[in-house]
């Protein structure tokens, strides 16, 4: 029996692209959480947190109306680009950065919290601009919570599974990630299949974990 | 005055039960201290001169260079002030060594713009030994030094500090704050100091600003300031004329030192410093009694002036003391009982003699660190 390793490719391509937009959109929203006194930051917080207690397919549904060719995002995009978000690795990837976005967000605001104003008004004192002190102090002290947030987001998307099914369904190569292709395995009874994937993403996962909690206990934090 | 020397600045700001409301024009020179109760106000000023809060309608001039007028639009951010900020708490960047931290802000300075050699204050704060150590690995009074010395490095026009002793306890303070009157002997930059500690501000103040309730009460050099009755209710207990005095001569056999002032002398114990040395003492005002004539017979008081009584305060029913200025050529307060006012009879313009029981040391001057806790 030969193995397809395509959804493994997938889904590593699919964590690692939703990782980077979240990295790079949850910092500053983090940075906001952590710092407004804005009786929105908690309306704001808890949507962030909806996917981690919404059924998947609740929120697959959703995505599924506003990606589709008739939806809010999903008509404009289907105008500009000629092709469709629903079924579509591009449509994935929008699910999977909403879905994980709480795996992201919450580490970073926890560290940027954690930091506080006071490092930032030294280095503003000693010439810093707000740029120059997030690269040179902001970062290098939140260091921690940027590898969590990373660590997180990534095998959070690669576990996913309910949302990729009601957004993307099953197309090989295109939207097929590891849990639908393992789910498929075992619909039509290939055990063996399914266990090789399943043991893969369970060592990998579990690896990758634990490789930041020995870090996180070797390397105190800065953060205070 | 010289608007090209001096601090002006004016800031009203409304937080939920606190307003402040100040209005400060002093030298750009020397120490200028923020002095008053918790909740006075004063490290909210700090925080406005560095630009950290932003007073609404805000005005904040340092030496001709506008940092804040709002009502010209003008309002400069903190990274582009230069200023050096010392908190009350070190603050030390623990992502980098002692190194690192110094060289924050001296690495952000332009060259040209550098007035301040690193040599200097490493020399100064005696920090060379600290170099490549963790912040973590310090202790408390190593860290505010190497936090005075970052904001040094960064050649800033002005040093805000915020009770830097604060979190120190009495040894740490005593190792740090020589080197803050060492600072401002050694390198030419204004120093706005906050503290809540007279016993600091009488060590190294040269500009008072008495702050109480969000509002500057007033302003003026220690001296003419703590000879002032209406300002002795801020001080309490520790309410007392400061005179500047130089050291006339010693006499080694008694233990004693004599020191001049602009009215007369002085006997402390013994300095071990050079005649004609400044030296700052504290006379509390409860350490002086007023006698109507010279005593006939000996006392064993040395220090007895003749004295003018210039003002008496209103007694206050509540207490059994009054405070009485006097002018021994330069002001000097005296803490006596009602029963003795009512005796005494006192009266503004009245010649009396001041009984000076003890005399308090706030020298400046780095070797007279056990001086501080050795009250005559």
């Amino acid at each position: 029996m030969e193995l397809d390793l395509t959804p493994v490719w997938l889904t590593l391509k699919l964590a690692a692209v939703t990782t980077v937009i979240l990295l790079v959109i949850s910092t500053p929203l983090s940075w906001w959480l952590a710092h407004a006194r804005s009786r929105w930051s908690a309306v704001v917080e808890a949507i962030v947190a909806l996917p981690l207690v919404l059924p998947p397919t609740v929120l697959g549904f959703y995505l599924l109306l506003v990606l589709g060719a008739n939806g809010f995002l999903g008509e404009p995009w289907q105008a500009v680009t000629g092709s469709s978000l629903t079924f579509t690795f591009s449509g994935l990837v929008i699910a999977s950065v909403l879905y994980s976005l709480p795996f992201v967000v919450q580490p970073l605001q926890n560290a940027f919290t954690a930091i506080g104003r006071k490092p930032l008004e030294v280095a503003w004192c000693l010439g810093a601009s707000r740029i120059d002190t997030f690269f040179n102090v902001m970062l290098p002290l939140a260091k921690r919570g940027y590898i969590t947030a990373a660590v997180l987001g990534f095998t959070h998307t690669m576990g996913e599974f309910g949302v990729v099914l009601m957004v993307g369904g099953s197309i090989p190569g295109e939207t097929q990630v590891l849990s639908i292709a393992i789910y498929e395995h075992v619909e039509v009874m290939d055990y063996s299949s399914a266990h090789y994937l399943s043991a893969g993403l369970l060592i990998f996962t579990f690896t990758v974990l634990l490789i930041v909690y020995v870090l996180n206990r070797r390397y105190p934090s800065h953060e205070h | 005055m010289n608007t090209n020397a001096e601090i002006k600045a004016k800031f009203a700001l409304a937080f939920k039960g606190f307003e402040l409301d100040v209005d400060i024009q002093v030298p750009a020179r020397g120490v200028i201290a923020l002095f008053g109760p918790s909740g006075s106000g004063k490290s909210t000023v700090l925080r406005c001169l560095a630009g950290l809060e932003r007073a609404p309608q805000g005005l904040m001039r340092l030496a001709g260079t506008v940092w804040q007028d709002e009502n010209n639009g003008v309002f400069v951010p903190t990274h582009q002030r230069s200023l050096g900020y010392v908190f009350q708490e070190p603050r030390l960047f623990n992502h980098l060594t002692v190194r690192g931290n110094l060289e924050f802000g001296y690495k952000r300075t332009p060259v040209p713009e550098r007035c301040i050699e690193w040599t200097q204050v490493i020399e100064l704060l005696n920090l060379s030994h600290l170099l490549g150590r963790r912040p973590q690995r310090l202790s408390l009074g190593e860290q505010q030094r190497v936090a005075i010395g970052r904001a040094l490095l960064a050649s800033p026009k002005v040093l805000l500090m915020d009770e830097p002793l604060a979190s120190l306890d009495q040894q740490r303070k005593n190792e740090v704050l020589p080197f803050i009157r060492k600072l401002h002997d050694e390198l030419d930059i204004p120093v706005v100091y906050v503290s809540h500690s007279l016993d600091e501000i009488l060590q190294i103040t040269d500009t008072l600003v008495l702050m109480s309730k969000g509002r500057n009460v007033a302003t003026g050099s220690l001296q003419q300031l703590c000879g002032e009755l209406q300002l002795s209710e801020y001080l309490g207990d520790m309410a007392g004329a400061v005179i500047e005095t130089r050291i006339n001569q010693h006499e080694a056999e008694f233990g004693l030192s004599r020191l001049m002032f602009d009215g007369g002398e002085l006997y402390v114990p013994l300095q071990n410093a050079e005649i004609n040395t400044p030296l700052r003492v504290h006379v509390l005002a409860r350490n002086v009694g007023i006698s109507l004539a010279k005593p006939e017979v000996m006392t064993s008081i040395l220090n007895m002036l003749p004295a003018t009584v210039v003002e008496v305060d209103v007694p206050d029913v509540d207490k059994h003391t009054v405070q009485v200025k006097l002018d021994i050529g330069v002001p000097l307060l005296a803490n006596i009982s009602r029963k003795s006012l009512h005796n005494l009879r006192l009266q503004p313009g009245q010649r009396v003699f001041a009984l000076i029981k003890a005399v308090s040391l706030a020298q400046k001057g780095i070797d007279d660190v056990e001086l501080l806790s050795n009250k005559s």
